[in-house]
């Protein structure tokens, strides 16, 4: 029992301070990572915040900006005319997912728009296949991926300019809800449906708006998880690694998606490096999830969320 | 026209408040009982027992389920394919240790496990809710597909690591097992899932749904009024997850034969969940339609291009199949937001006054 | 209103309607094999390489030869998705086509289709999957796993480790990580794996990693940390990109990295670009299209325009691994022609053409298979054959064979399978054969 305690307890932070450096690889390794979550979960953030639709089709988005990059770039076109191409095919898609889906469904509860956002997940999965196959691509748009040691520390390029990439992305994204005109119609509209209506904001531009800055990040978040693995139809998935972020920093929340894929980047890292091996590894899965329901039995809107206030 | 109520008095409160307190209503209802224990297992071959009536007999159950949680309560879960697979596995291990055990107790008592798993993970909802409670639920899915997944007690120490239901059997009769006839094992699901069904329509009449339903509705206002929140929810994630757990045991008893943890992840989950929502929230009826939405529409998807002739790369063919499929949600949602069951309804008002509307 | 109602009323009908029409006609004249493929979803990059040397290859033999023996072989491929539900449906669909046997190319669907295969009168071939228990024909009459398995697999590996370190007693404290899929899949390798440490006192490492396994930084953490002398990877889908790219990623030498065989094709590898070169994988036939089966099927099928995939893409690992597990089907059935006659079979007659299957270098030279594979010779008691097993590399264009044919160490393996074989069989009911009974 003693022992049991000690080896729970005791045995990885011992294990931490014994090796300073290699905790600070995991640190670092939990950071990157972290950041590649925020930058899925900055999609959901989006989109939920100014139109309360849990969008379940964002996995699905990255996935098909990722393919339509790389689709285009084997048919000879230079990296940066592509990722033009991208953005238009992405933006024409934030069109077509307002008229068609959105609008209809206008002051619908949120678990039917979620719904709708399941069948838009089903289309695009279908649709992405069909027009770009269901191969794996070899995504390179000139990223850096060597490690390079610094400190006694082995630190990865690529997921170094991931990190860089999510910051200056996060910074954008925050001048561009604070200071134009849009942005203020954005948080507005968020706020209050009704009073943005009334006061003369148009919804339906804000909408296309939103997803089309979704569909952005989302180009974004599949360069950087399709350098990694390539293009296929697993970037779809990622879109569970990045729930626990968005629950732990509050879906209407920029900067909780970063600082929620942060603690969840580093908790899961040490915790599979340091407590996995006690229980047989292969824990990171729940494991982000138990601290992300952790930080909610004391916060339950999330760190950064709004607070509800209730009236009965 | 022949729909019509016009002449049946109520003259005592119990015939106001039956469950379908319209004579047609009940001898539709009996009928299709009748028929559904009877027509089947006559007429209908292995490939519609095994692959399309078996699988939606289990997917209604595990909706019914999450329909009381999710649809009355208002307690939004993703677990659903854990507490499946709670149940699951929790059979599996019963009639291995006790082989003398009634496969129908079986089920029962995985149930109740299930419940008890349900409500520790229930415990969360007393402070967290709506989309955040979520996680909580996929706290409980990752957990607990990672517990069975690791832990080799669960699977009996087998080499393969997957369970595979024992061959039982009932009044002289195979239920489960791979000598299990097909009608049998859709007898069985039938079964379970008719009483079920009236259990959970007669819970959501009485007592506990208006409680539950006062919790969705504006949880501080019951709480005024005296409905008890943590009686009340956590009573709602012990029933849930006590349905959801006989699914699951189903699931590999009566449907699949064996089972590794992969069969419940997440995406188990997430497809009841369609089905409560396409179904419509807050309706037994609706769980049934919603499942066989979910069941029968991609069958249905891929086997109209052979019956028409039309040969596509099967590639090609799933591919479009996918798009009609997640056309058709959208399309339904915009037609009626609430559900297959509202459409139900709908129907149903128009028929009382057909053929003269006005 | 009225219209929206008619409409539902429409769908609701043709739903009916549709879901009605199941079974198509089968043809008497020809031997049906249905095809369980994934050619969509997330490990559409496997399977749509093995579909595709699958259909070739019979098309071949149609094309070419007018069939097996002149009886022309039919197939209707079955979108699976690689779940197994979708894999049970399509069984039933197909079972009505009275097939001979059935390739089910997951393990998920192996299971499933293992209790029933008795009962239909089913043969289930599962090449080099599925369970390693089923290898035990005396148990398991209608599964066959041949020409090997995971289990001998693992062992040949190690003994491949062993002579690239210099000898088998060379690996005492040596560090091996096995990375494996979390899954009853990917653990099949370590109680092989563990017994064969405690016997060559090698360290053995066991690391897994959560499907789908998009993102396994802890995991190489902990690689970097142990800093092993081998990496043995049971990967599957998504999770070998990944690793590949994070091995060359921490600089590890991918001359030590070896990946088992649904882990070592050119998707797995073409994702990390240049990284990736070095990397080894195990498997049970030649990649490449230096033989003469694949001038054939350019000849008699691609310049036909009768090709399923690109002509390009032949040659792959998976894709040759589709042409192997076509041959053997079709070899299989050749042999029960031999005492029940040339003409169309039943699942009962290809089983006992599996179970005296005899695949010798001169019957693989007449095929256009020499160097391609290794004989194998299947038993009643042996469904595996104990095949031996070659390691390929991957230079950054192409995979190269590197080794001899390694051979499984069958006396560690046997008994285990023995063992398994008992376990799993009883959980069926089953008894054991006595196979000196068998004709």
């Amino acid at each position: 029992m003693i022992s049991l305690l000690y080896q729970v307890f005791v045995g990885p932070l011992k294990d931490m301070a014994g090796h300073p450096a290699f905790l600070g690889e995991v640190v670092i390794g939990g950071v990157l990572a972290g950041m590649l979550y925020s930058l899925v979960a900055l999609g959901f953030v989006l989109i939920f915040k100014a139109s309360g639709v849990f969008n379940f089709a964002q996995g699905v988005m990255v996935l098909f900006a990722a393919l339509t990059l790389v689709g285009l770039i084997e048919r000879g076109l230079g990296v940066l005319l592509a990722l033009v191409l991208t953005a238009v095919v992405m933006i024409a898609l934030a069109f077509g997912i307002e008229r068609i889906v959105l609008r209809p469904l206008v002051n619908q509860e949120h678990i039917i728009l979620f719904m709708a956002t399941i069948g838009l997940n089903f289309f695009l999965e279908g649709f992405g296949e069909m027009v770009w196959g269901a191969n794996v691509k070899k995504l390179d748009v000139g990223l850096p991926d060597k490690s390079f040691m610094a400190a006694g520390m082995q630190i990865n390029q690529l997921e170094l300019s991931a990190g860089v990439i999510a910051a200056v992305l996060v910074v954008i994204l925050a001048i561009f809800f604070q200071k134009t005109r849009i942005g203020r119609a954005l948080r507005a509209v968020a706020d209050d449906h009704e009073a943005a209506l009334s006061i003369g904001i148009p919804l339906k531009t804000i909408w296309v708006v939103v997803w089309s800055v979704a569909g952005l990040v989302a180009i974004v978040a599949g360069i950087m998880w399709g350098a990694k693995s390539g293009v296929q139809f697993s970037l779809s998935l990622i879109a569970l690694k990045a729930l626990p972020v968005l629950i732990l920093g509050g879906f209407e929340s920029v900067p909780g998606a970063i600082v929620g894929g942060l603690i969840i980047g580093v908790g899961e890292k040490v915790g599979e490096v340091y407590w996995g091996p006690l229980v047989g590894g292969a824990i990171e899965n729940w494991f982000a999830y138990v601290l992300a329901l952790a930080f909610l039995l004391i916060r339950p809107q999330g760190l950064f969320g709004e607070k509800i206030i209730e009236r009965v | 026209m022949i729909y019509r109520e016009a002449g049946q008095f109520k003259t005592s409160y119990a015939g106001d408040q039956a469950i379908f307190p319209i004579v047609q209503d009940r001898v539709v209802v009996a009928l299709a009982v009748v028929a559904a224990f009877v027509l089947p297992t006559r007429f209908a071959d292995e490939y519609w027992l095994q692959a399309i009536l078996i699988p939606f007999l289990i997917y209604a159950l595990a909706a019914i389920g999450l329909n009381l949680l999710t649809g009355y309560a208002g307690q939004l879960s993703l677990g659903t394919g854990g507490f499946m697979a709670v149940g699951a596995y929790s059979a599996f291990k019963l009639s291995t240790a006790f082989p003398w055990l009634n496969i129908v107790v079986v089920f029962l008592l995985s149930g109740v496990i299930a419940a008890l798993v349900g409500v520790v993970f229930g415990l969360p909802s007393l402070r967290i809710k709506g989309f955040y409670l979520a996680v909580a639920t996929l706290a409980a899915q990752f957990f607990l597909i990672w517990l069975f997944n690791k832990v080799a007690w669960f699977t009996n120490y087998a080499s393969s690591g997957t369970i595979t239901a024992p061959t039982r059997t009932m009044l002289g009769i195979t239920v489960s097992g791979p000598t299990a006839a097909a009608p049998t094992r859709y007898v069985v699901a039938l079964a379970f899932v008719a009483v079920f069904a009236l259990v959970a329509k007669n819970l959501v009449r009485g007592r506990v749904g208006r409680s539950w339903m006062a919790i969705r509705d504006r949880d501080i206002a019951a709480e005024i009024i005296g409905v008890r929140p943590l009686k009340t929810k956590l009573l709602a994630f012990a029933i849930s997850s006590f349905y959801c757990g006989i699914a699951g045991a189903e699931f590999v008893f009566l449907y699949l034969g064996s089972a590794e943890t992969l069969a419940f992840d997440i995406g188990l989950s997430f497809l009841v969940l369609f089905m409560v929502i396409i179904g419509g929230l807050g309706s037994v009826l609706g769980s049934f339609l919603g499942a066989a939405f979910i069941v029968l529409v991609p069958i249905f998807l891929t086997n109209t291009p052979h019956a028409v002739g039309l040969l596509l790369p099967v590639a090609l063919q799933k591919q479009i199949e996918l798009m009609v499929f997640g056309g058709l949600i959208i399309f339904f949602l915009i037609v009626e937001p609430h559900g297959l069951a509202r459409l139900w309804q709908i129907g149903k008002e128009k028929l009382r006054l057909w053929p003269f509307p006005h | 209103m009225r219209v929206r109602n008619v409409i539902v009323a429409v769908l609701a009908l043709a739903l009916a309607a549709g879901g009605l029409v199941t079974a198509a006609f089968a043809q008497s004249s020809t031997i049906f094999i249905p095809l369980l493929v994934y050619r969509t979803g997330p490990y559409a990059p496997s399977g749509i390489p093995i579909a595709n040397g699958f259909v070739d290859y019979f098309s071949l033999l149609n094309e070419r030869d007018g069939g097996i023996n002149g009886v022309k072989v039919a197939w209707e491929e079955c979108e699976t998705q690689y779940d197994t539900k979708q894999g049970v449906e399509c069984y039933e669909r197909l079972k009505g086509k009275s097939p001979v046997l059935v390739n089910p190319y997951s393990t998920g669907i192996t299971y499933q289709l293992i209790p029933k295969a008795p009962i239909d009168k089913v043969v289930v071939f599962s090449m080099g999957y599925g369970m390693s228990a089923a290898s035990d024909g005396r148990w398991f009459p209608y599964v066959f796993s041949a020409p090997t398995n995971y289990w001998s697999q693992a062992s040949a590996v190690i003994r491949y480790i062993g002579t690239q370190e210099g000898g088998l007693e060379k690996l005492k404290g040596k560090k091996i990580a096995h990375i494996f899929h979390n899954s009853p899949y990917g653990k099949e390798a370590n109680p092989t794996l563990e017994e064969l440490a405690k016997k060559y006192q090698f360290e053995l490492t066991l690391l897994a990693v959560d499907h789908p396994g998009q993102e396994q930084k802890s995991t190489w953490l902990q690689v970097r940390r142990l800093n092993p002398d081998w990496i043995f990877m049971s990967g599957w889908g998504v999770m070998n990109q990944v690793a590949i790219k994070e091995a060359s990623a921490i600089g590890f030498k991918m001359d030590r990295f070896i990946g088992n065989w649904w882990s070592a094709n050119d998707s797995d590898v073409v994702p990390a670009g240049d990284g990736a070169k070095g990397y080894k994988g195990a498997t049970f036939h030649a990649p490449g299209t230096n033989f003469k089966v694949h001038a054939d099927i350019v000849k008699f099928v691609y310049d036909k325009n009768k090709g399923t995939g690109k002509k390009a893409d032949m040659g792959a690992p998976l894709y040759n691994r589709g042409v192997v597990n076509a041959m053997f089907s079709a070899e299989a059935i050749r042999t029960a022609m031999g005492k029940y006659g040339n003409k169309v079979l039943t699942g009962e007659q290809v089983r006992w053409g599996f179970e005296n299957l005899n695949l010798t270098e001169a019957a693989l030279d007449k095929l256009g298979m020499k160097g391609f594979t290794h004989p194998v010779k299947v038993s009643c008691e042996d469904h595996e054959g104990s095949g031996p097993v070659l390691i390929q590399q991957w230079d950054g264009k192409k995979w190269n064979i590197v080794s001899d044919w390694v051979q499984p160490m069958r006396e560690v393996v046997r008994p285990k399978i023995e063992a398994a074989a008992v376990e799993e069989g009883k959980k069926l009911n089953y008894t054991q054969r006595d196979c000196s009974k068998e004709k």
